[in-house]
């Protein structure tokens, strides 16, 4: 039963992220079986997965050859290069002399001894003796020259420098095609020069940014051994000409130092040209800007949001001083009420007190005389000095419903009894 | 690793080498590549790791072996998981019945008579002498089958091996004349080679207890297998459950049976009564562990009377009983110590010679859900006596090519110790379900894809990447009733639980933690999503998700961290 996604919801996008990893957990790994031998192959020589994956492919690769090299077919032998005289052993293809034009570089020392022994059987004199040309030796002189040099580390790597069938021209700028495949096969035979192995490889659209970088970084960096002794004038070796021995000996450093300089400028400019088409370079900067976008952005909207809060907190607090400022108002007015009302309050309780002053007929028998009047008035504006507003309202309140003149006299005594202070009439 | 090419003409010549408490086995890989045990000049396969001495003449394996009846004091045996330790730490149990280990300037070893004179005292032989000198003759018998020198081998010794013994044990088999590549665990040894007869370079993803049933010591180990690596994610011991109990649980029974016809309790007798008794029950258990029942006879075994009985398997089951409820419970142990449950083993791996036992298979079988495949591997390249020694060759023939110094160096915490996954990581289906791409246990770095179908009509999808968990759920079943069959009732204690409403436990995976969302846009109906999860040494978190044939939506997670 095979395992069906869910679609998508129209807008969703590309990528998003919500969460990490739990923790990893350190453990070890038992040191045993084939896979571990990977592992350990990765973890020691730094290398990520993928990478090792193709290393170890081409080498299987290689190792397949190797084991069927036996049986391989066998290059054609040029006719031109079957006549090539030995003396000119320089201009010859030591690869193709021994069969191994599509290895080259990458020939292994097994294969290259192998090659030689079968060209040997092929090609040796007495062989060719018995076919009735024994005379002609001259390509077994190549066979053996070309040996002499591709079995000399040293002098294998000066051809090596050299041999333009293994060298893959540049694109230009303007070429056409897959950018990856072009430039890769170009910048995979330069790898061959490189002291440091392995080279990375120009990678793919899908490489990241590091391995992009590490990828030109490391042809900037370039430490090549290529070297142009091959190319040197042969230097004569008679003894009485020992200036011009020197003179060629000189021509021949300058121009190996030539050699190597426009070598190292040649290297320069691909990798320029490349880095400056290489469609990843610009999608990186790309990006870049849309991250700097993205952060400007967000940093703006930390701004934005800052500026926000802060014209809202204005507003609130003066919304809030407004209101506490109205408050206040109300609170004034409604004092100011209170106090009138008090006031008038005030008033009527004390036209009571006058009234009962009149109703108990100023605390006299029979008609009151204008002294009698008096006296008791006088009392009573009195009591109403020295009275405070509670007690007034308290002694108007027993007065009220009074008619009979000694209980109003009654009241207005025991109010001022307990006022205190010398009375005329009422105490 | 070095990339070398195998240095061909059979330069190398390199063995495996099992050495147990009991038995040792030598292994080796064919030019065909198959993987072969070495018998010896007596055409011993499994050759008793014991060493015999009458006077000067030196007896080795099964001939050594057969001295433990007459001549037990200058017989030793039992004595690997003595190396690399100090007289107070020793168990000397297994030792009662041969040469009894001394300590004699601070060694453990023991006093032998190998001197020819009469009366002579008899020689200090330590127990490093003593392992190499068996150690030589393995290697001896290897030469003389293979007809070449030894170049190379890899040792195996149980997980409770110290670091200490297992540098003693290299220094004893380099004087033996076996170069040691790599000391390698039983456990892992046995797993490799099964799954390489099994699965070949690339095994299964799954959890394996390998119960190891020995005849001193039983042990487990529960492995997780990932991508083809090996990691052992606990291990459990019982030094007291093993062939030599079982012996001695038959040995009692036929003792008492004698003692009842004759009078004479043939453990009482003499050693020589004991160790003739015991050497028969173990040959009777070996046969019952083939045929239904077995006799046994054995002249004159105690005052001067024979012994002939007979015992069928059933008997031998209930009398071992215990036995067999300590191997079960060491086996639930080792689960429980992982933190697992049985359900999320996948597959149980039976070794060492004891394992051959029907009734240890069948008892640990039923802890299991049948989904669990228990496996008492037979055949011949299965062995379950011969697997560790195996496993040995196989590690041996795959290091063979390289420097010893690129093995050592392959061999380093650095490169061993790496961070595990905690969970599993994987993708929610459109049913809701959760379909791991990383399985919990997995090492980085890796990088590992999955493909999962599109919608039928196509169109946007939608790849949840999550963290899984997995949940044990219980279900009531109603049982159904059985007949039962007559002979059970010998056995009748383990069928009651049928009697009973049945519970199913079942497992399930269920998406736990969303880490992030990928959309693959415009999909062709019947068209195929391939997922990439990537996690680098340095714990970079990466996904790709890809229709198949078309480029990639990438995304990286925050970085992974690792628990202190
Ligand atoms: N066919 C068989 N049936 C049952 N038991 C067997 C069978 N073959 C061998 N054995 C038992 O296996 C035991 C030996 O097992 P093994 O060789 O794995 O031990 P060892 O690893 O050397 O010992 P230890 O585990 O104690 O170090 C002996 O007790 C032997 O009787
Ligand atoms: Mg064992």
């Amino acid at each position: 039963m095979a395992a069906v996604l869910p679609s998508a919801a129209p807008d969703a996008a590309e990528f998003t992220t919500f969460g990490s990893l739990t923790a990893l957990v350190p453990r070890a790994i038992e040191p045993l079986g084939p896979q571990y031998l990977s592992h350990a192959r990765r973890v020691l020589r730094g290398r990520t997965w993928s990478e090792d994956e193709r290393i170890q492919s081409e080498l299987n690769v290689k190792s397949v050859e190797d084991v069927d090299g036996d049986d391989e077919e066998e290059e054609e032998e040029d006719p031109a290069m079957l006549a090539h005289d030995p003396k000119e052993w320089k201009s010859q293809d030591h690869y193709a002399v021994l069969g191994l034009s599509k290895y080259r570089y990458r020939a292994t020392d097994e294969q290259i001894r192998r090659a030689h022994r079968k060209k040997v059987l092929k090609h040796h004199p007495d062989k060719r003796a018995q076919a009735g040309n024994a005379e002609d030796d001259g390509f077994f002189k190549c066979i053996q020259k070309a040996m002499e040099v591709l079995s000399d580390p040293v002098r294998r790597r000066q051809y090596d420098s050299v041999d333009e069938a293994a060298n893959v021209a540049a694109p230009s700028k303007k070429s056409k095609g897959n950018f990856y495949k072009l430039w890769g096969a170009a910048f995979e035979a330069e790898g061959r020069f490189s002291k440091k192995q392995p080279v990375p490889t120009i990678g793919d659209e899908n490489s990241t940014k590091p391995e992009v970088d590490h990828f030109y970084n490391f042809f900037y960096n370039f430490d090549s051994w290529r070297t142009f002794e091959y190319l040197d004038e042969d230097v004569p070796d008679d003894s009485d000409n020992r200036d011009h021995k020197r003179h060629i000996e000189r021509k021949n450093k300058a121009a190996r130092q030539k050699h190597k300089t426009e070598d190292t400028a040649r290297l320069r400019k691909m990798v320029d040209d490349c880095l400056s088409i290489d469609p990843r370079i610009k999608m990186f900067k790309e990006a870049e800007k849309k991250a700097k976008e993205q952060r400007k952005w967000e940093r703006e909207a930390d701004a934005r949001k800052a500026a926000e809060e802060a014209k809202k907190a204005k507003e609130e607090a003066e919304k809030a001083a407004k209101e506490a400022e109205e408050k206040a108002k109300e609170d004034r007015e409604q004092a100011k009420k209170a106090k009138e009302s008090a006031k008038n309050a005030k008033k009527k309780n004390r036209r009571v007190v006058k009234g009962a002053v009149k109703d108990a007929n100023y605390f006299v028998e029979g008609t009151a005389s204008g002294a009698a009047i008096d006296a008791a008035l006088s009392d009573c504006d009195a009591i109403l000095e020295k009275i405070d507003d509670s007690a007034l309202a308290e002694f108007v309140k027993k007065l009220t419903g009074l008619s009979d003149a000694g209980a109003i006299k009654a009241v207005f005594g025991e109010t001022a009894g307990a006022l205190g202070g010398s009375w005329k009439v009422v105490a | 690793m070095s990339e070398e090419q195998q240095t061909g003409d059979g330069a190398m010549t390199v063995i495996g080498v099992s050495f147990g408490n009991a038995n040792s086995s030598i292994s080796f890989t064919g030019s065909d590549g198959n993987v072969d045990i070495i018998a010896n000049q007596d055409g011993d396969r499994s050759i008793p790791s014991t060493l015999a001495y009458v006077k000067e003449d030196e007896y080795h394996g099964l001939q050594a072996k057969a001295q433990l009846i007459r001549n037990s004091k200058n017989t030793v045996t039992n004595f690997r998981d003595y190396i690399g330790k100090q007289f107070s730490e020793i168990d000397p149990t297994y030792s009662h019945r041969s040469a009894h280990p001394v300590e004699n300037a601070g060694k453990v070893g023991y006093q032998l008579d190998v001197l020819p004179e009469e009366g002579a005292e008899p020689k200090f032989f330590s127990v490093e002498e003593v392992a190499q000198i068996h150690l030589r003759r393995l290697r001896e018998s290897a030469e003389d089958f293979l007809g070449k020198p030894v170049t190379g081998a890899v040792l195996t010794v149980p997980t409770d091996f110290t670091q200490k013994q297992r540098e003693e044990l290299k220094q004893i088999a380099t004087e033996a004349g076996i170069p040691v590549m790599q000391i390698v665990s039983e456990p892992v040894a046995a797993l490799l080679a099964y799954d390489s007869v099994t699965y070949g370079a690339f095994p299964k993803d799954r959890i394996v207890v390998v119960a190891d049933f020995g005849y001193t010591r039983s042990d487990a180990a529960v492995i997780a297998v990932r991508g083809g690596m090996y990691t052992v994610l606990a291990t459990a011991h019982n030094y007291e459950l093993g062939g030599a109990s079982l012996d001695e649980t038959l040995a009692d029974h036929f003792a008492k049976e004698f003692e009842k016809k004759n009078g004479i309790d043939p453990r009482k007798e003499s050693a020589r009564s004991i160790a003739k008794l015991i050497a028969e029950c173990e040959v009777t258990r070996k046969t019952l562990s083939n045929s239904n029942s077995s006799t046994i006879s054995i002249e004159s075994l105690a005052g001067g009377f024979d012994f002939h009985s007979t015992i069928n398997r059933l008997r031998f089951e209930m009398l071992a009983r215990k036995q067999f409820d300590n191997a079960v419970s060491l086996v639930e142990d080792v689960v429980k110590k992982a933190g697992l449950d049985v359900l999320d083993v996948d597959e149980v791996v039976l070794v060492g010679g004891s394992a051959q036992t029907p009734k240890i298979l069948s008892r640990i079988e039923a802890i299991f859900p049948e989904t669990t495949k228990v496996a008492s591997p037979s055949g011949k390249a299965l062995n379950p006596a011969e697997l560790i020694a195996r496993g040995a060759a196989v590690q041996a023939s795959l290091i063979a090519g390289f420097e010893q110094s690129d093995i050592d160096e392959s061999l380093q915490p650095l490169v061993a110790n790496a961070p595990h996954l905690a969970k599993s990581v994987g993708v929610v289906t459109a049913d809701g379900s959760f379909v791991p791409v990383l399985e919990s246990y997995t090492a980085v770095p890796i990088r590992h894809s999955a493909v999962f179908e599109v919608p039928a009509e196509g169109g946007d999808v939608l790849v949840g990447i999550y963290e899984g968990e997995r949940e044990i759920v219980t279900r009531k079943v109603e049982s159904i009733k059985e007949d039962k069959d007559e002979e059970d009732d010998l056995d009748d204690e383990e069928e009651f639980s049928d009697e009973e409403d049945e519970e199913t436990r079942e497992k399930v995976l269920k998406p736990a933690t969303k880490l992030a969302e990928a959309v693959v846009k415009g999909t062709k109906a019947g068209g195929k999503v391939e997922v990439v999860i990537n996690i680098t040494a340095d714990l970079k978190v990466s996904v790709a998700v890809r229709e198949v044939g078309s480029g990639a939506v990438r995304g990286e997670l925050p970085a992974a961290e690792v628990q202190k």
